[in-house]
Order: structure tokens, then sequence, then C-alpha cells
């Protein structure tokens, strides 16, 4: 294989990935206020846990409802620690973030044994259980009105600001996008797609089913808890609903209606569902409304959801 | 000792609620293998169209039953809009979509009536009865009472009347019921509207002691399933039971533990049931079919 075939097959592979990284380049030429490049900004952010979710989700068929308990770990982590514990907000941060993975594997190592509708609860029960808990303890979390956070501060540069933020998201979804796409083909990869077609069949075939399950569910809480690190310090607050049920629905949606398993539906997903109501005041007002609708919609008539679909239809006209 | 009993009573009025929303989702699941998460939704629709309706000028008798009927009507668009074009999808299909619909009724619920909570007068006045060193309302009495009157009442169709067979038999094997002249589509319904119209009718007696706000149905839901699998997803009779269960041991951890986490019980008795008793107390054991 020559190298300029490697490098083919590379691009092949990543063609997602690169596009997603041409948009980002190119969109700054179409945002005019600052107010543009925050909702951006969080869109990429949302995007990081709903590729996250999509290994969980997409590649294995796990629903969880409560990846909003990760995102709030996260944000609740870079809060407490530099201010009540006085430790650096970048430590925090890698904390907060292994934290959210060594839970996930404590938690999920139970859980991941239940299947379908009991798991589902499970998972639900485990985001408001989260949540109760940056509620109640007014002690550490300041309780429902929330705590301010410490903003990043990497070798003398303070990271704070929209256009910054909408750099700093970019960077990291594409790092976190291009390693979801690398375990995607991976044999890994290939393992949790053997268990979403059939976990007998799986099984049957060698696939340590509850394993690979477990490796799904600590990645998908990494990139949730970074994402959720990430929203509070961009902005310099947390309250308890960073991470309530809403947020765990918010999730989901946008990785049902981008596209179960694509990398590029996770931020369609993710950016329909933050711009919309940015410009539909419609929408802002019938938030929950909406979302349940879209939930419904696209599991009756696009399951596989957008980017899929639209691909699929691009490939039969070719 | 008065402490206990206190903590009783108020164990068995809550667990009453969930004992009803547990039969919903047994009733809902019997039909049609789904579990319905909306289900919470319909006693917090109880309440509130009846909130609603006495708001309109409507007497209590007529607002209430106002609230069940349409309630049950949800229920049964959620069926026929929802769930029945979706027949066939995987599970997480149907999880998806019954969620959907739960945030959406909650959302709708918060636009046309806000997000305050509500309140309803209670139906034999306020003056708690003492009982024992324990004092108890009488809307708690009532909550009680009604909830053992709808599992008479259920269990009284399903096993005396030919509707409540046909509903059964659709319930164990579609096909023979069909072949045997059921419209299994028109028994579906029929649960999910009967499940809904029990919900609410439980939402409106509880509204008075617990208030009613457009939010309450996802705890609901959580503790009406944990009770459901604690009694055996499926059996009617273990709906009551884990309902009353995870209502004491609700109750008994907000009295002796913690109050703040007493909705951390509902999730406990989640995990622990199904390690402990995969098929819950009251349940039969099956294999999944490959």
């Amino acid at each position: 294989m020559s190298v300029f075939e490697s490098l083919r097959l590379s691009l092949h592979a990543n063609g997602g990935v690169l596009a997603l990284a041409g948009v980002m380049l190119f969109l700054p030429f179409l945002l005019t206020s600052d107010f543009h490049y925050r909702v951006i900004a969080l869109v990429w952010i949302f995007s990081l846990a709903v590729v996250g979710l999509n290994i969980l989700m997409g590649h294995t068929g796990v629903v969880s409802l409560g990846h909003g308990g990760f995102v709030g770990l996260g944000a609740y982590s870079v809060a407490v620690g530099p201010v009540l514990l006085g430790i650096p907000v970048w430590l925090s941060l890698l904390v907060g973030v292994l934290l959210g993975g060594f839970l996930a594997l404590l938690i999920g190592k139970p859980l991941l044994r239940l299947k379908g509708h009991y798991l589902a609860a499970a998972t639900l029960g485990f985001g408001i259980l989260v949540f109760m808990l940056f509620s109640n303890e007014v002690r550490w979390t300041g309780g429902p009105d929330g705590m301010s956070v410490k903003r990043l501060n990497l070798f003398g540069w303070e990271v704070r600001g929209a256009q910054t933020w909408y750099w700093v998201g970019a960077g990291v979804l594409l790092v976190g996008a291009w390693m979801a796409r690398n375990l995607e083909r991976s044999p890994t990869g290939r393992a949790l797609q053997a268990i979403h077609g059939s976990e007998v069949a799986a099984a049957i075939t060698g696939v340590d089913v509850a394993g690979y399950k477990l490796i799904a569910f600590v990645l998908s809480a990494l990139y949730a808890t970074a994402a959720g690190a990430m929203m509070a310090l961009m902005n310099g607050h947390v309250t308890p609903g960073i991470g309530d049920f809403l947020v765990s629905l918010q999730l989901l949606t946008m990785v049902v209606l981008g596209g179960m398993g694509s990398l590029l539906g996770a931020v369609v997903g993710a950016a329909l569902l933050l711009v919309l109501p940015q410009f539909l005041t419609v929408v802002h007002d019938y938030e929950h409304a909406f979302i349940g609708l879209i939930l419904i919609v696209c599991m009756i008539f696009l399951r596989s959801g957008i980017v899929p679909t639209l691909h699929a239809r691009f490939r039969k006209y070719q | 000792m008065s402490e206990f009993l206190q903590f009783i009573l108020a164990g068995m009025t809550v667990g009453a609620i969930y004992s009803v929303v547990a039969l919903g989702f047994t009733m809902v699941f019997n039909a049609s293998g789904v579990v319905n998460f909306a289900q919470g939704e319909f006693v917090m629709l109880g309440g509130m169209l009846t909130v609603y309706g006495m708001a309109l000028g409507m007497p209590y008798s007529v607002a209430a039953l106002f609230a069940v009927v349409a309630t049950s009507l949800i229920s049964v668009a959620l069926y026929d809009f929802a769930i029945r074009p979706a027949r066939g999808a995987p599970v997480y299909a149907l999880i998806i979509i019954t969620v959907g619909a739960s945030i959406l009724i909650r959302g709708l619920t918060k636009i046309a009536f806000g997000t305050g909570p509500r309140d309803l007068p209670p139906l034999l006045g306020d003056e708690p009865v003492r009982v024992a060193g324990a004092v108890i309302l009488p809307q708690s009495m009532l909550v009680i009472a009604s909830t053992l009157a709808i599992y008479l009442c259920l269990w009284l169709l399903l096993q005396k009347t030919l509707l409540g067979h046909a509903v059964v038999a659709s319930a164990n094997n579609r096909m023979a019921a069909q072949m045997v002249g059921i419209d299994v589509d028109v028994m579906t319904r029929f649960s999910f509207s009967l499940s809904a119209a029990i919900g609410a009718f439980s939402g409106i007696l509880i509204s008075p002691i617990t208030l009613v706000s457009y939010d309450m149905g996802t705890m609901l839901a959580l503790k009406g399933f944990a009770a459901a699998i604690l009694g055996g997803m499926g059996s009617p009779l273990g709906a009551i039971l884990g309902g009353v269960l995870v209502g004491l041991s609700e109750a008994m951890s907000a009295g002796y533990l913690s109050s703040q986490y007493k909705d951390a019980t509902a999730f406990v008795i989640i995990i622990l049931v199904l390690f402990v008793f995969p098929n819950g107390l009251v349940g039969k054991s099956g294999h999944e079919r490959v």
C-alpha cells in the first residue's frame, strides 16, 4: 500500500471529522456577535457529550436516560474542586473526568446486567439521584442557587469569552470525534455493533457482551463529564439544572434526531436542538413539548435519524 | 411507637398512589408489551385537569369526571398515534416513544397551566383522625380505600366479565385471541384508557394531600416502576403490594434516615429487586426466545 493509498483510506475513514473541521473553520464568517459564538460553542460542547452517548446508544443499543447525571458531575467537579478544596482548575477538570469514568465503572457493572425497560428506568433513577445530590448538599454545591466557577487558567492564559470557547470547544470536539471514529472502526467498535445487532448472537461468536457494554458506558460517561466540565467553565456558574432529567433527554433527543451511530448526526442533532430555539421563540417556549414530539416522531418515521437517512438517499441517487 | 405508626400511615398513603401507577404499568405492559413511561403523567393530568375544570366553573364531580375521561382519551391517542404505528419496533424505540410522550405531556401542561403547584379541596374535610397516637387525614383513608376498590373492580372485571376475559386473552396471545374473534386492537386501546383512567382518578384523590404540579409525573413513574418490578412486572396483585412496600420503605427512610433523600429509596429498590428477585415477589420466571 503506497503512502497515498493509506492517506486516501484514512481520509475516507475520517471524512466526517474533516468535514466537521471544515465547518468549524468556515462558520466564523457567518457569526456576527458574541451571542452567536456562545450558542455555537455550546453546540460543540453538547456535541461532545452526544458523540459519547452515541457510542453507548448508537453502537451498542443501550438507552440511557441518566447521562445528565454525568454532565452534572463534570460541571460540579470544576466548580467544587477549586473553590472549596483549593485544587487547581485544570487538575479539577482532569480529576472530574476520571471521577466520571470511575463512577460509570462502579455503577455500570450492576446496571448493565439489566436490559431494555429495566435498564432505562435504572439510568433514569441514577440521573435523578445525582441531581438530588447537587440540590441537597447545600454545603458543597450551594443547593438550588448553584455556585460560581473559577475560570480555567492555562499557563497564564485565562480561557474566557465566547470566541475563545468556540475554538476550545471545537478543538476538543474534533479530538473526541476523531477518537470515537477510530473506536468505531476498531475490533472494539465492531464488537459493540455486534451487540447492537443481537446480544445472543454476539455472545455466541465470543464477544464479551457485559465487558464491552461496560466499556461503552464508561467511555460515554467520560465524554459527558468532560462536556459538563466545559459547560461550567464557559458559563462561570453552575446550578443543579445543568445535569437534570431534561438534559438527559436533550442528549437522548440529539442522538435520535441526528442519527443513532452517526458521528456527524451527533453534531447535527445538537445543532438543531440548540440553535432552533434561538431563532424560533415558539420552539423556545415549548421546549419540553418540542423535545417530546421530536422523540416520538423520529422513532416512528425517521428511526435511523437525519444524517443516515440523507446518506442513504444520496447513495441511491449515485 | 406512635411515631412508627405515623410513618406507616404516611407510607400507606403514598404507597397507594404508587400501587395505582404500578397497576397502570402492569395493564399496559400486559396488553402491549410496552412499559409506558408516561404513566406518571396520567396521575398529574387527573389532578391538573380537575383544577382546570373547576376553574372553568364545573362542580367538583363534573370536573373530576372530565379529567378522568380526558386523560383516558389522551392515553388512547398515545396508543393510536405513537405506539401502534411503531409496532414491532425494537425495545429502545418504544422506550424513547413513551419517554417522549411523557415529556410532551409535561411540556404542554406547563404551558397551559403554569409551573406553580395546584391544590384541590379535600373531599372529607381536613380534620385529622387520631389513631393510637398517630394522626391520619380522612383524605388519606379515602386514597387507601379507593386503591383497594380499584383493585377489586379490576379483579372482578378481569375474572368475571366477558370483556375482562377478552382483555386477558389478548394480553396472553394476540394471535389466538384474534382467531377467536376478539378485536385485539380495541382491547389494547381499552387497557390504555383504563390504565390512564385509574391513574387520573388517583391523581384527583391525592392532589389535596401532595398538591399537583406539572413535573410530578417523572418521579411517580420511577416509583410506580419500582413498585411494578418489586411485585413482578405484569402481576396486578404484585403491583398493589409493590406500591405499598415502596411507599412504606420511603416513609421509613424519610422518617429515620433522611427526608431529603427519601426519593432515592425507589432507585435503591429497583436495583436491589432486579438483583435479588429478578422476577419480582409474585412474578413468574421466563426465558428470552431468540
